[in-house]
């Protein structure tokens, strides 16, 4: 039925029309907007944002769809709203002076009034008309109309008179959003929602361990699909913006580029020489060894290749971290100056995760950065409860991924699990792509540190540790050396080195002493050899002259033998 | 009592011919020669020609009779057909007690 009827009013319209409300995120959640000539009811208890948001719709309104507005304000007296907003960078009056933009503050002083007989809200819409006609205004705030109830008495005139004002903006065309205060049962206390029942928005400030998260929902929307989870919403110096959460459909585009990982040593472990552009990579370890060292490393090479870079301390401030840096042969100050380089250092705890993930979607989209580092995500657990930190991560490696940004993220493994070394406690590792792990090797009163990869998608990587040291000079990874009880590092090192070679110089000596052994033999074969072959000669010489003679003595015998057989 | 304390600046807001406009129109007349003896001052306005003098009142309901003078300024809005109520709302005395 329902279904039939939005159909049949789209064909007269195309599908439901919306309007912009140019609030970052609200205008993907409603798929497109707020109801275009409707009025949309925002609900929330005090404080959570209600007028902001209505006077952000305005404001976008003018200066991103050229459609004037009108502020009626129940509440707050037109100076205070300037004032409130000028904070958050809208500087209403010289939209009002323009002539975009209409202020009217009602007010109802209920001291001042008595009430006999019948009567009607006629001046109000006069009011409202008048105000419309007079910017051309295509918007409509309607502040905490709900005020009204507090300032007359006949509460039934009211409602029939607010039914019918509902009514009447709707044909006046005008796109409007009325805020209503937060009742105890229903979602205004006037039960507003029952006449304005196209849009409703509940607007939500909770506090859980003593860091509050601002929350939107959108209870109802006639007409349209919309995202119906509850969405962190973030109020800064530029109002208003939302961050959807939905979108974990994994379609995002990848790349087959390949980025340094800014360690030459470490490239080389990676089949194809570095990480995929736009993976994500979790550096984990114990404290101390050089996580951030290594971040930074990556940091500094995005930069050498003029991309911007995001860099999330947790832990250090930006001085200390440029500081710290170049005492490991990099200088970030140069890429901080020239705006390749962002640092945002704060606490964790300075405000909740959803808060924290705005944020940063707001830099990534503001900065449009290569590559972004946090340091460290293990962190993140002061504010949040595992599995807040697991929904946390997923979604900004989504939104890192979607944009194409290669993501660092260092992680600290607790020392006294070491058996469990391969698992971090947020259980990310279903989350990167890459995992580096570093790790300190003891043994014979010294610390060395390790490096090895613990996985990396799509890429073969080298399956050893390898040792690596930081000087003056930066981060280098040492050839990969065995000893008889395996990975040898540090001293042990050192000393296995000195004892080959040692072994190598006597094998050396070894090695000649045998080939000049070999040369005496056959030095003595060789003069045997001549020996021999002179006492052959002489001896051949002897027979020689034995054989001569013989003939010799032949010769004369022969004719007597002659004769001895005649005889 | 000087007698420019007792001059009395009304202003009735109306939206048209509309029955309760015409009501409390009548009404006002009526208290006002029964009680104020000529020191009065009977300004109407209808909105729907000058709507733009609506904000200065901080008008909202129609009709609504606004005492500019004497000061404080007082409201009263709706048909102004409880007498009683609108002269206590309007701070005034009835002749019959004054006189």
């Amino acid at each position: 039925m329902v279904k039939k009827l939005t159909q049949t009013k789209s064909s007269k319209t195309k599908v439901l029309e919306k309007t912009q409300t140019g609030i970052a995120g609200l205008d993907e959640i409603t798929e497109g907007g707020l109801p275009k000539g409707r009025p949309t009811l925002i609900c929330g208890s005090a404080g959570c944002g209600k007028t902001l948001m209505g006077m952000q719709f305005l404001i976008k309104g003018i200066t991103e769809f050229n459609e004037p507005g009108v502020f009626m304000s129940f509440e707050e007296p037109t100076d205070d709203l300037a004032k409130n907003v000028l904070s958050l960078g809208f500087d209403i009056k010289k939209l009002a002076a323009d002539n975009l933009l209409k202020i009217d503050h009602v007010m109802v002083e209920r001291s001042e009034i008595e009430e006999t007989g019948e009567y009607d809200l006629e001046g109000l819409f006069i009011r409202l008309e008048y105000a419309i006609d007079s910017v051309g205004a295509k918007r409509v705030v309607l502040d905490t109309i709900e005020s009204l109830f507090a300032g007359l008495n006949n509460a039934s005139i009211l409602r029939a008179e607010l039914r019918r004002l509902f009514h009447w903006l709707k044909n006046k065309g005008v796109t409007a959003i009325i805020t209503g205060e937060r009742g105890e049962k229903s979602l205004t206390r006037q039960g507003l929602e029952e006449y304005v029942s196209d849009c409703v928005i509940l607007l939500d400030f909770r506090v859980i361990d003593q860091i509050s998260t601002r929350r939107l929902r959108i209870v109802k929307y006639r007409g349209s699909t919309h995202g119906t989870n509850e969405y962190p919403f973030l109020i800064d110096e530029n109002g208003i913006s939302v961050l959807p959460i939905t979108s974990l459909k994994l379609d995002h585009s990848v790349s087959n580029k390949i980025v340094s990982t800014g360690i030459k040593g470490l490239d080389e472990m990676f089949s194809r020489g570095g990480y995929y552009e736009g993976s994500s990579v979790l550096i984990s370890g114990t404290a101390g060894t050089a996580k951030t060292t290594l971040a930074s490393y990556f940091a500094n090479e995005n930069c050498k290749r003029k991309g911007r870079t995001l860099y999330f301390a947790f832990e250090e401030s930006p001085n200390q971290l440029t500081r710290n840096m170049l005492s490991v042969g990099i200088d970030l100050q140069p890429y901080l100056d020239k705006g390749l380089l962002q640092i945002h250092s704060s606490r964790p705890s300075l405000q909740g995760l959803e808060t924290h993930l705005l944020y940063l979607n707001k830099l990534v989209k503001e900065f449009k950065p290569q590559a972004v580092i946090i340091d460290p995500i293990s962190n993140l657990i002061s504010v949040g409860s595992l599995s807040d930190v697991r929904s946390f991560l997923v979604r900004l490696i989504d939104l890192l991924k979607v944009n194409n940004i290669t993501a660092v993220f260092t992680s600290l493994t607790q020392q006294n699990v070491s058996s469990t070394n391969e698992l971090t406690e947020e259980s990310v590792s279903s989350l990167v792509d890459t995992w580096i792990t570093v790790r300190d090797v003891e043994g014979i009163g010294e610390r060395n540190r390790g490096l090895y990869i613990l996985k990396a998608r799509g890429m073969g990587h080298s399956n050893q540790v390898r040792e690596f040291i930081i000087n003056d000079n930066g981060v280098e990874l040492l050839e990969f050396e065995v000893g008889p009880e395996g990975m040898l590092t540090g001293s042990a090192r050192g000393k296995h080195r000195q004892t080959q070679s040692v072994q190598k110089l006597k094998k050396q000596k070894e090695l000649e002493s045998r080939d000049r052994e070999i040369e005496r033999k056959r030095q003595i074969l060789e003069s045997n050899i001549q020996a021999m072959r002179t006492e052959f000669e002489s001896v051949a010489e002897e027979l020689n002259k034995l054989k001569l003679e013989e003939l010799e003595l032949a010769e004369k015998a022969k004719p007597s033998a002659i004769k001895k057989t005649k005889k | 009592m000087v007698k420019a304390k007792e001059f009395w600046q009304l202003k009735l807001y109306v939206a048209g011919q509309t029955p309760k406009s015409v009501t409390a129109l009548n009404n006002i007349k009526k208290y006002c020669e029964e009680h104020l003896d000529g020191q009065y001052k009977i300004e109407i306005i209808d909105l729907l020609k000058e709507p733009q003098l609506a904000e200065g009142d901080q008008i909202l309901a129609i009709p609504t009779l606004v005492r500019k003078v004497p000061v404080p300024i007082r409201k009263i809005i709706g048909d102004l057909s409880n007498e009683e109520k609108v002269l206590v709302g309007l701070d005034i005395k009835p002749l019959k007690t004054k006189t």
